[in-house]
């Protein structure tokens, strides 16, 4: 059986992969999303997010408390552009997130 | 996604490293043009180079950004400045061992109007004799080129090319590109570093002095950091950074937002674009579709990074207008990155005027990224004494001032 430990499965990230990225030097969750991919697909975090946290902090001695999760994007869940397609001049107005 | 996640070990910055006391040149700002001027410097030999950011590595827009490079210019220096430019991207990956899933798709721009497509076929010419290859197309070549494309010209109503609004024309560059931003700067970062630059992220400058010697002393978060010369490569935080050294530019923030879809299969090659809206996409190498659309609005001062719904709502509609299908497709997530906009959108290099010693680079209305490994290969020589170029007459800040001529035929190829 393969010992690899998927954290992110959305973007094929391991646990190897985050250490990897604590050993080269990257320690803050916004640094390591970039770096390693994780939480960038279809899930968002939403499933990978307190694993990759933990595993950070397991890797760089960080206490988990101090860590903060990465800024959240719209949309809450994936959905179809069509849902969303309406002309600019329909809805204007200050809605910013 | 293997090779994304394993760029050949790049080291972070050091965010904990203690700061240098003094460096000769002081870069503020570890975008994609502080990085690569930082390793421009070092390349060409240069010592004691300090490049400090408030934030980490892809924070502000060179890590927000659509990763296109274009050669479609409208003024030859600026079609010269980018075909070098690209040559630098694409030798990036092997020169840096680092993968920048570069891809050289083409760019098709689409023109609603005569008067677009007119100021395309202008241009063409000039392209052409730099020997960039664009070519003016019909919609029918548009769609062959994009058969999921459904566009038709004005009063061609045929069953291929949609019911939404014609256009007037299109232009096809084949050898336009994208990237993927973040290797860029992790790539430029880890080669300063090896050759002596000091990158300190999470190091905000909260001051900025000048000694009777002439020396800056920038006081930073972590510390004073004295230099012969700073750099100032804020992006749209430039002219907040200028104004703590007593500099006045006139350049400001404007947000500009984006969003990317679920991957899908590859099938659509070039960037596509349509001139009047400011509507872009393309597909990464990830096969996500990303993409943005210019929102008008007031001119703000400082910078702004919210998502709007109205975005979301604008860029749905323009997208499914001119390609039906990606009605179905998922959006996942969206976000802003600002733009340094500048009053006649040409940047702004060279000796603040008055400030001797304060260098500025920035105002590249949101064509900082594709232009940063070519402007910081002739800055770096230009700080260095050893080359200059004419980008530092035209683009000098003291064409606001009147002290400059600038070159009088302004760029105006600027989209999104």
């Amino acid at each position: 059986m393969s010992k690899k430990v998927i954290l992110c499965r959305c973007e094929d990230v391991t646990l190897t992969d985050v250490q990897r990225a604590v050993a080269s030097g990257w320690s803050d969750l916004e640094e390591v999303k970039r770096y390693t991919g994780f939480g960038t697909g279809p899930c968002q975090g939403k499933e990978c997010l307190r694993g990759v946290a933990l595993a950070i902090a397991e890797a760089s001695g960080r206490a988990p408390a101090a860590m903060h999760a990465f800024t959240t994007r719209p949309p809450l869940v994936p959905t179809e552009l069509k849902y969303f397609a309406r002309r600019a001049a329909a809805s204007a107005g200050d809605d910013d997130t | 996604m293997t090779t994304r996640r394993k760029p050949g070990g790049a080291a972070a910055p050091g965010a904990s490293a203690p700061l240098p006391d003094a460096a000769d040149i002081a870069i503020i700002g570890a975008g994609v043009m502080g990085l690569a001027l930082a390793y421009n410097l070092a390349a060409a030999g240069a010592k004691r180079i300090v490049v400090v950011d408030a934030h980490y590595l892809a924070w502000g827009a060179s890590g927000r950004n659509g990763g296109g490079l274009r050669q479609q210019w409208s003024t030859e220096m600026n079609i010269r400045l980018m075909q070098e430019s690209l040559a630098i991207c694409a030798g990036f990956a092997q020169e840096m061992g680092i993968n920048v899933w570069m891809r050289q798709g083409g760019y098709l721009f689409l023109a609603r109007t005569e008067a677009t497509r007119a100021r395309l076929e202008a241009t063409i010419g000039l392209q052409n004799r730099c020997d960039v290859p664009t070519r003016l197309i019909d919609l029918r070549e548009a769609r062959a080129l994009v058969p999921e494309l459904e566009v038709h010209a004005h009063g061609d109503d045929d069953d291929d090319g949609g019911d939404g609004p014609g256009f007037a024309g299109a232009c096809f560059n084949p050898t336009d590109a994208i990237v993927f931003p973040w290797p860029f700067l992790w790539g430029y970062a880890r080669a300063a570093q090896k050759r002596g630059v000091a990158i300190h992220t999470a190091t905000a400058v909260n001051a900025i002095e000048r000694r009777g010697n002439g020396d800056f002393v920038l006081q930073t978060s972590k510390g004073p950091l004295t230099a012969a010369r700073v750099v100032n490569a804020a992006g749209a935080w430039s002219p907040a950074v200028a104004r703590l050294c007593g500099v006045d530019l006139p350049d400001w923030p404007e947000r500009h937002e984006i969003l990317s879809t679920e991957p899908l299969k590859p099938f659509l090659r070039p960037m596509v674009s349509v001139l009047e809206s400011g509507l872009y996409f393309s597909q990464s190498l990830r096969g996500e579709i990303v993409g943005g659309i210019t929102l008008p609005g007031p001119r703000e001062r400082e910078v702004r990074l919210g998502s709007r719904l109205r975005f979301l709502q604008a860029m749905a509609a323009a997208m499914i207008d001119i390609m039906p299908r990606l009605g179905d497709v998922k959006v996942v997530r969206q976000w802003a990155g600002p733009y340094d906009m500048s009053p006649d959108g040409d940047p702004i290099v060279g000796e603040a005027p008055g400030t001797p010693g304060f260098y500025l680079c920035c105002g590249f209305v949101g064509h900082g990224f594709m232009m940063a490994p070519v402007v910081s290969r002739y800055y770096a020589r230009h700080l260095l004494g050893k080359e200059t170029h004419a980008f530092f007459d035209v683009w000098s800040a003291k064409r606001f001032t009147g002290g400059a001529a600038g070159h009088g035929g302004r760029e105006q190829m600027h989209i999104g």
